[in-house]
């Protein structure tokens, strides 16, 4: 089968983010990594393919130059393909999942995507549900549990509060990772020697027909939140103290 | 003047919570308000729905929540009605919901997760980087979909008018995915999301049997119950309940850490809580910095004499 992951470069989470000229995050000192969810992502797509022979697994990236760096990661992590569709452009989710759609539909052979839940980046939770009903095909996202049975590809989605939807699906579909699919492996060393030497397919969103890649919803501004004052510790007795915070919460909070 | 729809979220048949907070925001834009229950009885829910112009009230034999069905209805429902604006509260249920929507919906744009909303000029307020930015948004599709954080909006109760009623068939389009099995967990937990309070342990809990302590905190102020990663990754607890960066945002009035030391992952997920306390034995704990008011102090003892003074003043 072929498998496709649509992977995401998003900045470390420890990361400390300021911003730039309104607009964009200051880029110095940022660590790039693959988004956490898009990792159980490829980790599930891997899994996939050493479960069925001839299976190669193809990852897919929409982002600016930087991001090969985490598409060498994904190669070296076992993917056999890539597929990077450069631009430095800000684009939205409607463009993103037309260009995803369209780079993956050039495989006619397409059958399991794997994506994460949410970049968190943007955190904008719809590139998975678009690129499905842009493809015409199923989708379930927030998956924690993925087979096969015959035919079909049964997952399990976390809905409320720990309970689960059971759900089937035909292929080709989409699947939305999130924790608990998996444990995403570590790229081995060889694994790294060999993702240097595989070619990268590039695409430009011209060649996918995307034109505007701004559809519709565009950013204004980006800033920092309102910083919150410092709080105090209350000394004294533990007794006394958690005394004093319960009349606190009650009297200056007023949360109680 | 244009029309604004709102989807009114029904949780094992009672409308959620957080409706409330999209009922106020709409009823006061001065728009046409339109609200969509999927029920064959609108009855209940009419109280709660005094000020809208119209209750579209979805029927059908069967009304479980099925992706396609519900969406390719709301789709319909959106096209006959002219709504410009569609509205839901940014739940679970919601993530799988509107982006279906927005996609089979033509010209439309979807922006989740909105702390401001301002409707003359078609633009939104929402976190980005799971909040530690924020961004500002125009949308120029012709059809603006909106879902908003919970907690956020100003609920103004009240309302006056009864509503026109208006039936939709639910639309039974061929379902691309089948739900097989709905499988509840065993304990009945809070949403977190949508929660007033929160009392979470991380790793200073040290077992999972140890969370019980703070169930008796929480069932006395009818708290959700959180985890850091830390927890979780320990098996303390369960993914659900973990908060932060990789687990939930949430945003409740009052959100009390125990045992956790205040990462930035797990910090950018509560930070937006009204109030925030902290318990944690380690007086340099970073958590302290971000706590509105901290105690330092052994969790073992502070949270079961926290137990019985909110006993003694509830
Ligand atoms: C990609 C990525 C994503 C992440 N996402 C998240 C996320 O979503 N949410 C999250 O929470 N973390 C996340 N983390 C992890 C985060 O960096 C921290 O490791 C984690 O939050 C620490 O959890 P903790 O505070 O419970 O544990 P620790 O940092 O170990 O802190 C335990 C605290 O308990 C205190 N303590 C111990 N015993 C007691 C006692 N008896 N009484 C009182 N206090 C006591 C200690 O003083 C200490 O401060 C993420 C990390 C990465 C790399
Ligand atoms: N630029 C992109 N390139 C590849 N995949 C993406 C991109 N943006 C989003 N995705 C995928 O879509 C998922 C959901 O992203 P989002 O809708 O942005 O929260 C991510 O976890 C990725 O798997």
């Amino acid at each position: 089968m072929n498998i496709y992951v649509c992977m995401k470069q998003v900045p470390d989470t420890e990361a400390s983010l300021t911003v730039k000229d309104g607009k964009s995050i200051n880029e110095e000192n940022i660590k790039w990594v693959i988004n956490p969810y898009d990792e159980y992502a490829i980790e599930e797509a891997l899994k996939l393919k050493e479960k069925e022979p001839g299976s190669a697994v193809t990852v897919v990236t929409l982002g600016p130059a930087r991001s090969e760096s985490s598409i060498r990661t994904g190669l070296a992590m076992g993917a056999e393909h890539a597929v990077h569709i450069e631009t430095d452009e800000y684009i939205h989710h409607k463009a993103t999942a037309k260009a995803l759609a369209n780079a993956i539909k050039q495989d006619e052979n397409y059958g399991v995507i794997f994506l994460g839940k949410q970049a968190i980046d943007e955190d904008s939770y719809q590139t998975h549900i678009l690129l499905a009903d842009y493809l015409g095909i199923p989708a379930a996202t927030n998956i924690t549990a993925f087979s096969f049975e015959g035919d079909k590809v049964i997952v399990e989605r976390e809905i409320d509060e720990g309970a689960k939807e059971k759900i089937e699906m035909t292929v080709p579909c989409i699947v939305g990772a999130t924790k608990g699919l998996n444990e995403p492996r570590y790229a081995s060393l060889m694994g790294i020697m060999k993702a240097k030497k595989i070619p990268i397919k590039k695409l430009t969103l011209k060649e996918l027909g995307i034109e505007d890649a701004s559809i519709g919803i565009k950013p204004l501004k980006l800033y920092a939140p309102p910083e919150k004052p410092p709080g105090r510790i209350i000394e004294g007795e533990l007794e006394d103290s958690v005394k004093e915070l319960v009349r606190l919460l009650k009297e200056e909070a007023k949360v109680l | 003047m244009a029309n604004i729809g709102l989807y009114i979220e029904l949780k094992e048949g009672k409308s959620k919570k957080s409706n409330k907070e999209t009922l106020s925001f709409a009823k006061k834009s001065g728009k046409a308000v339109y609200a969509v229950v999927f029920t064959n009885d609108v009855g209940p829910y009419l109280d709660e729905l005094k000020g809208v112009k119209k209750v579209i009230q979805v029927k059908g034999d069967d009304l479980t929540y099925q992706p396609d069905f519900y969406a390719d209805t709301m789709a319909k429902i959106i096209k006959d009605f002219d709504l410009e604006y569609f509205l839901g509260i940014f739940s679970a249920q919601a993530r799988d919901l509107f982006p279906r929507i927005a996609a089979r919906t033509e010209d439309a744009g979807l922006i989740n997760d909105c702390l401001e909303i301002d409707l003359e000029n078609n633009q939104v307020a929402r976190p980005v980087y799971a909040g530690k930015l924020l961004c500002r948004y125009a949308i120029e599709d012709k059809i603006k979909i909106l879902t908003l954080r919970p907690n956020v909006f100003p609920v103004e109760e009240g309302g006056a008018g009864d509503p026109e009623i208006a039936t939709v068939d639910l639309v039974k389009s061929e379902p691309k995915i089948k739900i097989l099995e709905v499988i509840k967990s065993e304990a009945k937990k809070i949403d977190l999301q949508e929660a007033d309070v929160i009392i979470s342990g991380g790793r200073g809990i040290k077992t999972k049997e140890n969370f019980a302590l703070l169930q008796e905190v929480a069932d006395l102020l009818n708290a959700g119950i959180g985890a850091s990663r830390a927890a979780v990754d320990s098996e303390y607890a369960t993914y659900d309940m973990q908060v932060g960066q990789t687990g939930k945002v949430v945003n409740p009035k009052l959100y009390i850490a125990c045992g956790i030391s205040g990462a930035i992952q797990h910090f950018v997920g509560m930070k937006t809580s009204r109030v925030i306390v902290a318990i944690n034995k380690d007086p340099e704990a970073p958590i302290f910095k971000k706590a509105d008011y901290g105690i330092v102090g052994d969790l073992f003892k502070a949270v079961p004499l926290l137990k019985e003074e909110l006993k003694a003043v509830l």
